[in-house]
């Protein structure tokens, strides 16, 4: 077929100038405080008893760190397969919601379905959030090029920064273990916060941190379900009714 | 069906595949699916997202009250403590990640210090 002057395809060099530009992108700020919760997950993974393989395996086709925490959590407590896969669909469920509001973002005029099926693998909070912060500022049709090379990068160098701390882990005094296990917590506490569409869900993340802990203690097993249902339903409600009482 | 359960080196990897890389997957290919379909702010989406915050937050708060590895060892009240100092940090200095986490570390090692 001829090629079309007014929307031809972006030439491969174009597209690797783009994808580079991504790579670049993944050593930002966001980027470093990533690894630096990795740093802390790989603590975890060996704390529970799971191989250096195992360990780099899980975060390579997981990827999103609430969601290899809570499979972790679930290895832990000795669950089955099918509760353990519940716990962390149930994690996950944001995922859905963030892929919905990426991909009007992510899609170029002719980018094909498996493209954005396959690029879906990279989404997690700091790509996420990095994304929706500079795709508009990029050429439609090279977006997704540049979301490759940013994604990819956080998966690959996330793996390694894994395995190098899984490797030096029992080296470190407590202090500094205790250090690295409080990172997970705290990158999660801030950019959850941060990354809150709306007041729902500054609400449903106060609920969930109150309601969390609580439920462990009344119905262990239940909680992160229970706590999702309860603060999130409560969340939901307020937001309902603030919206009614607002002038249309 | 436990992780431990089947003595054989590919069990664990299934384990992780089906536990964990299906139950996240699933999720961002249903995303992409419904991308063009849903309007961002549609109520329904509200919704999903507030028991998805709500979900991890939990997550969250267990990781500080019922803490594994190395943080076991250090007082409730200073990982509440260094937690909730780093995110006053983090609410008052500009909203920025890097100063919440410095800030709640600074506490916790001060603390563990000073014991």
């Amino acid at each position: 077929m001829p090629a079309d002057p007014v929307s031809s395809l972006p030439s491969l060099s174009t597209r690797r100038l783009w994808y580079l530009r991504g790579v670049r992108a993944a050593f930002s700020i966001p980027g470093l405080i990533l690894a630096s919760a990795f740093i802390g997950f790989a603590g975890l993974a060996k704390e529970a008893g799971l191989t250096l393989a195992q360990t780099v395996f899980m975060v390579g086709m997981v990827w999103a760190l609430p969601a290899k925490v809570v499979l972790i959590g679930a290895i832990l407590s000795g669950a089955s397969l099918p509760a353990a896969a519940f716990a962390v669909a149930l994690s996950s469920i944001r995922l859905t919601p963030m892929v919905v509001a990426l991909v009007p973002e992510l899609r170029g005029p002719k980018t094909p379905r498996w493209v954005l099926y396959f690029l879906s693998h990279f989404v997690a909070v700091t790509s996420w959030v990095l994304a929706m912060e500079r795709l508009r500022g990029i050429p439609r049709e090279l977006r997704t090029s540049y979301y490759a090379g940013l994604g990819s990068t956080l998966v690959l160098f996330n793996m390694l920064v894994t395995a190098v701390v899984y490797l030096v882990a029992d080296s470190l005094p407590p202090a500094v273990s205790a250090a690295l296990f409080l990172l997970t917590p705290m990158y999660f506490l801030t950019s959850l916060w941060g990354s809150a569409r709306e007041r729902a869900g500054h609400v449903a993340m106060v609920l969930g941190l109150i309601l969390g802990p609580l439920l462990h203690l009344v119905v262990p097993g239940f909680d992160l379900l229970g706590a999702g249902l309860i603060g999130g339903g409560a969340a939901f409600a307020c937001h309902r009714l603030s919206r009614r009482k607002a002038p249309a | 069906m436990t992780f431990d359960a089947i003595d054989a080196w590919w069990w664990p990897f299934l384990f992780i595949l089906v536990g964990g890389w299906l139950a996240t997957d699933a999720w961002r290919f249903l995303g992409v699916y419904l991308g063009d379909r849903l309007s961002e702010d549609s109520d329904l989406l509200v919704l999903v997202r507030a028991l998805a915050t709500a979900l991890v937050a939990a997550v969250i708060g267990n990781l500080i009250v019922f803490p594994s590895g190395a943080l076991v060892d250090t007082a409730l009240a200073l990982r509440i403590g260094a937690a909730g100092g780093g995110f006053a940090a983090y609410l008052l200095l500009g909203r920025k990640i890097l100063v919440g986490i410095v800030a709640a570390e600074f506490i916790l090692l001060v603390g563990l210090w000073i014991k």
